[in-house]
């Protein structure tokens, strides 16, 4: 009878680390399981995306509507590439949705806001969205603001 | 002066012997296990180790996640950035608090009890008894102590980070009043699976290995004495408390060394 109940306490224990874990990994890291299945991939380039992270926000309206999944750039011209994986079905974006590099909050995540476009056309997976905008590089402004005011 | 040199030597030798000997036994006790007829001595043992450290490990997760709410809170509210508190609670706790509170946690409470019990079956000559009834003490003693450490220690960590971020949770949000999708969603942006909840796990698992290592070591190696079980037991808790301390740095400047 002793052993009995460490046996099932040792169960319950093991049981218990199992669902932290899982915890963890679903609603602390954010892994989702279900969503896979029904995303699809759209690219975009940017002349500077300065600091946009992996599994940044991909907004329209201001609502979450995707991740970027993956950033690389392209030497020969000097752009980077981003991933943006769109949750929902291919044909939920106009062909003529534009992206821009915006900056939120006081720790300045960048993420990536989408504009609607009016084309009937949509964009199918794999897809690059023509209009973007890259992020706005502070260090950038300030010279330009410089130099302007000095030849003036 | 060459009396000195020769306690040196002498004193370095038998350093390097104990470690020897140190490795030989987690050799020959890591490779007892793998037999089915063992597994009722390992379940007796994850039983002494990790369900009977459960409660001091809940105890100290929340009481620690509420902490460092309220610090993160306070700090960061001057910014106005009370949003990052769920984000930098879970980093912390993911990454260095989790895995090194508990295996302090798990070195004072467990590892000290597989000392003094291993001492004692030595000081009472159980160990030499059973040798000589042909059963190996490495095998039967050992292997299960070590074995139901590695298996219990990233559990407990693993429910030590849950608890935590719940306390955390209970004091940023349902007392502070900071929002509670703020809270989620900004640690679910900014928690990576393998890069923070992997290596915090693979973290755990070495300092799993290293306490039950030097607590059964110790044990095994006591001066058979009264005296000698209450030295040992105080060189587990000390010896593991700094070792743990001192590998988390080294382990966090290799995992994340070139903030990657």
């Amino acid at each position: 009878m002793r052993m009995r109940t460490v046996e099932i306490s040792v169960g319950a224990f093991v049981l218990a680390g199992a669902l932290a874990l899982t915890f963890l990994a679903i609603k602390v890291s954010g892994v989702n399981l279900s969503r896979s299945a029904d995303s699809y991939v759209v690219k975009a380039r940017f002349d500077d995306v300065a600091g946009l992270r992996l599994r940044a926000k991909v907004s329209m309206a201001g609502v979450t509507v995707g991740r970027v999944s993956k950033i690389e750039v392209d030497m020969e011209y000097g752009e980077a590439v981003v991933s943006l994986e769109i949750n929902g079905k291919p044909g939920n974006l106009s062909a003529d949705t534009g992206a821009q590099i915006l900056t939120e909050g006081i720790l300045g995540a960048r993420y990536v806001s989408l504009l609607p476009g009016a084309d009937e056309e949509t964009l199918a997976e794999g897809d690059f969205i023509e209009e973007t905008q890259g992020a706005l590089v502070l260090e950038n402004l300030i010279g330009d603001l410089v130099t302007r005011l000095g030849s003036s | 002066m060459i009396d000195f040199v020769r306690a040196l030597g002498d004193r370095s030798l038998e350093r390097l012997a104990s470690l020897g000997r140190a490795s030989i036994m987690w050799l020959s006790a890591i490779w007892g296990l793998p037999r089915w007829a063992d597994v009722p001595l390992l379940i007796k043992q994850i039983y002494n180790v990790g369900v009977l450290s459960l409660v001091i490990i809940v105890m100290s997760a929340f009481s620690i996640g509420a902490v460092i709410a309220l610090q993160f809170y306070t700090q960061l509210s001057r910014f106005g950035a009370e949003d990052a508190v769920g984000l930098g609670l879970a980093l912390v706790l993911l990454r260095e608090l989790g895995p090194v509170v508990t295996g302090l946690l798990f070195a004072g409470r467990a590892g000290s009890a597989v000392t003094a019990e291993i001492g004692l079956m030595k000081t009472t000559e159980q160990l030499s008894s059973m040798e000589m009834m042909g059963v190996d003490p490495l095998r039967r003693i050992v292997a299960p102590r070590l074995w139901a450490g590695v298996i219990s220690m990233p559990l407990l960590t693993a429910m030590f980070n849950v608890v935590a971020i719940y306390g955390g949770m209970v004091v940023a949000v349902n007392w502070l009043g900071s929002d509670v999708g703020n809270f989620w969603s900004g640690m679910q942006d900014s928690v990576e699976l393998w890069n923070d909840v992997g290596k915090g796990m693979i973290k755990s698992v070495i300092f799993a290995v290293v306490v039950t290592w030097i607590s059964v070591y110790q044990g095994y190696d006591t001066e058979p004495t009264p005296e000698g079980i209450g030295f040992a037991t105080t060189r587990t808790v000390v010896i593991s408390s700094v070792m743990i301390l001192a590998l988390d740095f080294i382990l966090t400047l290799s995992m994340y060394g070139e903030f990657k």
